[in-house]
């Protein structure tokens, strides 16, 4: 394995220390001793000025320097903290992640300079060329005297000294020859890139900067996790092919270690999930930084408060649902909050709460944005909804439902474009990326008083429990987290519902859909069927199976681009005999019972 | 827009129906005998299914009906053959259902004419060429077009009448 390279290994710890910093600036308060958090932000911008300057990014350095210096005094002195403060601190971590991102190569000259003698006789200083040119960089200076005569032969209007300068700069060679443009004429001026050796030399003066402590960890590429996690779920399968196996063998002697493979392979896949594992906290101290923004913006004063933020979440299910929620919170941000006097007028505190949570609900997480703003109006979604031709005018709709009439595509509610949100690109985006995570999007809103907007993740979406279930020989898995029970359906009790598919389940009446049917399978059905019922967005809906086969652990594959159009379906799994069982797609199938359910009426 | 075919390559040729078709071998992967292929609900017809490949589900493609043909018969000749696509800029699996598989040839550019382009009843940019073997034409597929296109046909619906419109 080849060796890493050290200024990598810088970029991704400063990539943390400025993690670090934003995180800390947020967490300041202002007109009070900034106390440890300004320590805290004192040694990430020193860290990031000791390493910048070893791994030769000297314009991190240099411009870090001047912030350090600033923060010095606050540390020191325990002054109280202000506004300003904390936007320069922001603003100072955003042009470190620019220099370091666009790193101009900074070079290092050597520049011989021999002046003509009679410089001095026309007013020229010397010295103040050299402190030129140290401004340009950093930059050494020797001076030469062995040209300087015996005292009685000195012209104390000549000059005899000449130096040699040794420079490192990002600037262009033309802003060094611009140092000597007045005293060109009879000067000797060499300028040439120096040598690496000797670069490597100076920069080993340098002083390194104790890493800051952290807890012990090994960064891992995470295609090498995705590759594991690949390989346990084939060893999944396989080990249940193999328990497959032995069970119709009734060999004694194999059942014991068959045992023992199917505990360790379920410890290993715990493990190996667990791995790519993540706090969601992560994402969420970037949603400060965008409320602070947006609120400054729009001049709104909004609080972000965060809960949960230790809630862990599988890092491929993290990273896709950055958008998504950037999205909702810039809803919130925009939509959502009143100004100031608005809020004031309505009788609420001038300061507006966005609420981000995040917390373990079964095997899903439950990502919650709620929001003390206006709320949304129903009958205002409603006259839109019409006015776009999206629902008949008489249509009868729940509030829940109106509600869901956001996400359809073309329903965008901000009445006009603003630079934060509104232009087009709407919460069907959102709930498409949510449903592309297995996930759900819920939505409460009282008017006046705020909304509320609940993610649903699972946990992982590389492999789940799965409800296996047949019908007709095809066998289908329904995600364990959605099934709340299973009810019998008897052939006589179809027939009396008059042909509505309901079922009555401890007095509840749920709507069911009848697969057998739904995907046009043959054969004649069971006398005794079974309705699964699940829930999905607050929705529970049955869906009848001949028979329900048990639980089964779902290594999840993916159908590909070549169904990416099958609403029913949302990917396959191998069995232990080799047969490919699919994976229901609640979503789907839900909205198919919920538009069935409204025709009938 | 499919290239001319300049070198010389082996091609595995399948039969549907009496056409022979061929596709170059290094877009084969394997060629499998038809076992269990589970259906995907509300899929249209000629998408058959998936079917486990070394523990991979492929998508499986009726080749007559993607082609234009009519539906055939399951016999012991039919084959599975596992094609590697790409398909926006993404390598994909999928099997194709043929009537049967025969043989691995090479075909040098010399034995291969251009896809006709009058009176043609193929559509002719989906193909690569047509072989001569003997008596025998062969049509040399471009597999990567086929299935970058929705359009479930090989065969022009009307080969004659549109040139017929054109000309009018």
């Amino acid at each position: 394995m080849p060796a890493p390279n050290p200024a990598e290994t810088f970029l991704v710890e400063a990539e943390d220390l400025l993690t670090q910093i934003e995180e800390s600036a947020l967490e300041l308060e202002v007109n009070q001793p900034g106390g440890e958090c300004v320590h805290r932000l004192f040694r990430a911008f020193h860290t990031i000025k000791g390493s910048g300057a070893m791994f030769g990014f000297e314009a991190v350095a240099e411009f870090t320097h001047g912030v350090e210096t600033t923060l010095d005094r606050y540390r020191t002195e325990n002054l109280p903290v202000t506004a300003e403060l904390v936007e320069t601190v922001l603003s100072a971590k955003d042009e470190i992640k620019r220099l370091l991102e666009g790193k101009p190569a900074a070079k290092e000259w050597a520049i011989g300079i021999r002046l003509h003698p009679d410089v001095l006789k026309n007013g020229t200083n010397p010295r103040l060329l050299l402190d030129e040119l140290a401004e340009l960089g950093e930059c050494q200076v020797r001076a030469h005297w062995d040209a300087v005569p015996a005292l009685a032969a000195i012209d104390v209007h000549s000059c005899y000294v000449h130096w040699d300068a040794r420079l490192r700069t990002e600037k262009a060679v033309e802003a060094i020859r611009d140092v000597f443009i007045f005293v060109e004429d009879g000067s000797e001026i060499r300028i040439g890139e120096a040598k690496a050796k000797e670069v490597a030399e100076s920069a080993r003066q340098v002083v390194t900067a104790k890493p800051a402590a952290a807890e012990s960890t090994v960064r891992v590429p995470a295609s090498k996790l995705d590759r594991l996690v690949n390989l346990v779920g084939e060893l999944v399968m396989n080990q249940s092919r193999l328990s497959q196996a032995t069970a119709g063998m009734g060999a004694p002697e194999l059942a014991a270690p068959v045992e023992e493979i199917e505990r360790l392979v379920g410890e290993l896949r715990e493990t190996v999930l667990g791995i790519r594992m993540m706090p969601i906290g992560v994402t969420f101290h970037r949603f400060k930084r965008l409320v602070h923004d947006l609120s400054a913006e729009l001049g709104k004063e909004i609080d972000l408060v965060t809960e949960g933020a230790e809630t862990e979440l599988d890092k491929t299910v993290l990273d896709q649902l950055g958008d998504p929620l950037v999205h909702l919170i810039r809803n919130s941000v925009d939509h959502g909050i009143e100004s100031g006097e608005q809020r004031r007028a309505a009788g609420k505190a001038g300061r507006g709460t966005i609420r981000l949570a995040a917390r373990h609900m079964g095997s899903n997480v439950v990502v919650t944005i709620e929001d003390d703003g206006r709320g949304l109006n129903p009958e205002a979604i409603r006259g839109k909804a019409i006015e776009r031709g999206l629902i008949g005018a008489e249509a009868a709709l729940s509030e829940r439902e109106i509600f869901q009439l956001i996400f359809l595509p073309g329903f965008s509610m901000a009445k006009e474009v603003t630079s934060v949100s509104g232009r087009g690109v709407g919460m069907d985006v959102v709930k498409r990326q949510v449903e592309a995570l297995r996930g759900s999007v819920n939505i409460a809103s009282t008017l006046g008083k705020g909304t509320v907007i609940s993610l649903t993740l699972p946990l992982t979406l590389a492999i789940i429990d799965g409800l296996l279930v047949e019908i007709g020989g095809d066998q289908f898995i329904a995600p364990m987290a959605v099934v709340t029970e299973n009810v019998e359906l008897h052939r006589g009790d179809r027939a009396k519902n008059n042909g509505r598919n309901v079922v009555a389940v401890r007095g509840e009446l749920i709507p069911y859909l009848y697969l057998r049917e739904l995907f046009s399978i043959e054969g004649e059905e069971p006398e005794i069927e079974k309705i699964v019922i699940v829930r999905h967005e607050e929705q529970r809906v049955g869906l009848v199976v001949d028979r329900v086969l048990g639980s089964h652990q779902t290594v999840i594959q993916s159908l590909g681009t070549f169904y990416r159009n099958i609403d029913m379906v949302s990917g396959a799994t191998i069995m232990g005999d080799g047969r490919v069982a699919l994976i229901l797609n609640m979503a789907g199938l839900v909205q198919l019972a919920s538009q069935r359910l409204r025709t009938e009426h | 827009m499919t290239t001319a075919i300049t070198e010389t390559a082996q091609y595995m040729t399948f039969k549907l129906g009496d056409e022979l078709f061929a596709i170059n071998v290094a877009q084969v992967r394997e060629v499998l005998e038809v076992s269990q292929i589970t259906r995907i609900p509300t899929a249209p017809e000629y998408m058959r299914g998936v079917v486990n490949v070394r523990g991979k589900a492929i998508p499986v493609v009726d080749l007559r009906l993607k082609f234009g043909l009519p539906k055939g018969q399951a016999t012991v000749h039919t084959r599975i053959v596992v094609i590697e696509l790409e398909m926006d800029g993404e390598v994909t699996v999928v099997g194709g259902v043929a009537d049967s598989v025969h043989e691995v040839i090479e075909l040098e550019p010399s034995h291969i004419n251009p896809p006709p382009t009058i009176a043609s009843r193929w559509r002719t940019d989906l193909i690569r060429g047509m072989g001569r073997r003997g008596e025998d034409f062969i049509i040399i597929l471009d597999i990567n077009a086929i299935f970058s296109s929705d359009a479930l046909a090989l065969v022009k619906q009307s080969s004659f009448s549109a040139e017929e419109v054109a000309v009018s």
